[in-house]
């Protein structure tokens, strides 16, 4: 990859806190127009990374590069590349729509004929046209987000920063904010650096980085990284966990998983090897299922921990939970 | 340096923005000085007499309130920089192109601004409590309370660069703000008080810039002024005073805000 074809260069980056070392030394390059997601568990130093590259965090060691600038020697050409949205939201809510838009417009040196247009564009694509004049402590939390995004791309930036973009919205408000993005990408060629804990939305990746304990532990386009988990995922529940766990180890010399009473391995043809192994299965079995896998094995296969793990949310668990009951 | 001053205008920009919104923060500040003005003055008047010829006590006490209100918004660009920070605006502001020295700026400028604003609308009670102004005045006292704004923004950001949650800045704050208030002379004149008085109250940098003030509506005084080693100190040497300490206060500020964030 030559220099010019990145927009997001990092090499050897490294973030010492005392005595913890939060990133250690990660190199990845970002290409221009791509989505990128960047995966980890909570405290993996995802945004330890995201706070060095927008020039939030001085790095300790190594060197980043953002649409060509030095993320250390040239922030403010970083800063005027880049746009950003957090998980905590960052508008006045004090202000109306337009106030915040207008101080963020002011604060980038926006020209003013440019402002005033670039702002009913960017409020009619995330349709908050209506409430311009609105307060934003009346905003809901689509809402809020939808504006920050709308903020966050006032001044042309070539990348924009990602931070848990839909964190605590519902699915409906989820998907509109992802239809966007994808029209921005079409329209705009941004380059959007995603974190996120919805695997459904590191899906729209064109390539991830998987980070876990401050390294890199897998980078790919998702299926590339799928492929790597080895073929199909066999899951068997039953009683008897940990001794079929054995047998399964003995017998076909798999790589086997156990979390509470579910046994998982991979195979290479997973519905053709299932009539022999259910016949040989020495242990009683209370279901089986075959897939192929998903980012979150991809994620369990690299870090041993399920991306939702730390994060999921009451709506989901209520839902598994019914059905549950309702499957007996 | 062009961020510098980008960042001092779109930061006070905003700050006035807010205050204009928020019409609830102009009452509130203007009430706390006249409830001191009237509880105080009719309290005290009557007993107290005149101070030196011609002044009596609310007189005295007028322009030592005015002081008190410059000094309770000004320390509020502290609590504005602690607030952006809780509520996360501070990240706006800091991913933005602008100078973190200007910000600080900003947020000082803001706060000057908003303090004059008050202090012209103290000046419209001036019937009520026998001061008489002319515009020359005015004219005069705008750069001193612009000076002293200042300065004691300068104070209020320092602190705040330290301070993590809401509730440790405003207990540091009413910590400081009442003995800050109570030895810089607004309440009885400093060179009458008792010597250990005098000394803890001509400590305090305060107490120039209300008696600086206060010699913009009295005229100079010895009475009533404050004397630092018999040496009467004129209205001059106070505002250089409140100038010089305000661009060191305003300083470390930049210098603490920048490393911390």
């Amino acid at each position: 990859m030559t220099a010019s074809a990145v927009i997001i260069e990092v090499d050897g980056l490294s973030k010492r806190f005392g005595k913890i070392e939060a990133v250690k030394g990660v190199t990845f390059g970002v290409q221009p127009g791509e989505i990128f997601g960047f995966l980890g568990p909570n405290g993996a130093g995802k945004t330890t990374t995201i706070n060095m590259l927008c020039t939030l965090l001085t790095p300790s060691a190594g060197s980043a590069r953002v649409n060509g600038f030095d993320v250390v020697h040239q922030r403010s050409e970083v800063r005027r590349s880049i746009g950003l949205v957090f998980q905590q939201t960052t508008l006045d809510e004090y202000l109306s729509a337009d106030q915040n838009l207008r101080f963020h417009a002011y604060a980038y040196a926006i020209p003013a004929e440019l402002r005033e247009r670039r702002m009913t564009e960017l409020m009619e694509m995330v349709d908050l046209a209506d409430r311009r004049s609105g307060s934003v402590r009346t905003y809901s939390g689509g809402m809020k987000r939808r504006l920050e995004i709308a903020r966050g791309l006032l001044h042309h930036p070539r990348v924009l920063f990602l931070d848990e973009p839909t964190l605590g919205l519902d699915p409906q408000t989820r998907r509109h904010i992802w239809d966007y993005l994808l029209r921005l990408r079409e329209q705009e060629g941004l380059t959007i650096f995603l974190t996120t804990h919805y695997m459904d939305e590191a899906e729209f990746s064109d390539r991830i980085a998987v980070i876990d304990h401050g390294r890199i532990v897998g980078l790919g386009t998702p299926d590339g990284l799928k492929r790597d988990v080895g073929g199909d995922l066999l899951t068997v529940r039953t009683p008897d966990a940990p001794a079929a766990a054995a047998e399964i180890r003995e017998r076909y010399a798999a790589e086997v998983s156990v979390r509470d009473d579910m046994v998982s391995f991979s195979v290479a043809n997973g519905e053709e090897f299932l009539p022999d192994f259910v016949k040989r299965f020495g242990h009683p079995m209370q279901s089986i299922a075959v897939r192929r896998p998903t980012l979150d094995d991809v994620f369990l296969h690299l870090t041993g921990r399920e991306i939702r793990d730390a994060e999921l949310d009451p709506q989901a668990q209520m839902l598994q939970g019914m059905a549950r009951r309702f499957h007996g | 340096m062009s961020e510098i001053w980008r960042g001092a205008w779109v930061v006070a920009y905003r700050e006035l923005l807010r205050f204009v919104n928020e019409r609830s923060r102009l009452v509130g500040s203007l009430a706390q000085p006249l409830i001191f003005l009237v509880i105080f003055g009719a309290g005290f008047g009557n007993v107290i007499g005149a101070l030196a010829p011609g002044v009596d006590f609310i007189q005295f006490m007028y322009p030592g309130i005015i002081a008190m209100g410059v000094l309770t918004t000004a320390l509020f660009a502290g609590v504005s920089v602690v607030w952006d920070r809780e509520f996360g605006f501070l990240r706006e502001m800091l991913v933005a192109p602008l100078g973190r020295t200007g910000i600080v700026l900003g947020k000082a400028i803001g706060a000057c601004v908003i303090g004059l604003v008050q202090v012209l609308l103290m000046l419209l009670i001036t019937p009520l409590v026998n001061v008489s102004i002319d515009i020359g005045l005015v004219v005069r006292l705008i750069p001193v309370v612009f000076v002293l704004s200042i300065a004691l923004s300068g104070l209020g950001i320092l602190i705040a660069s330290f301070m993590r949650s809401q509730q440790g800045f405003q207990l540091l704050i009413q910590l400081l703000i009442f003995p800050l208030i109570f030895l810089a002379g607004v309440f009885f004149p400093v060179n009458q008080a008792p010597d250990w008085l005098q000394v803890l109250s001509k400590v305090n940098p305060l107490t120039y810039g209300v008696d600086a003030i206060r010699q913009i509506f009295l005229g100079p005084s010895a009475p009533l002024g404050v004397s630092v080693f018999d040496h009467v100190m004129t209205i001059g040497e106070e505002v250089a005073l409140m100038a010089g300490l305000g661009a060191v206060l305003l300083a470390a500020a930049a210098w603490a805000f920048s490393r911390q964030e």
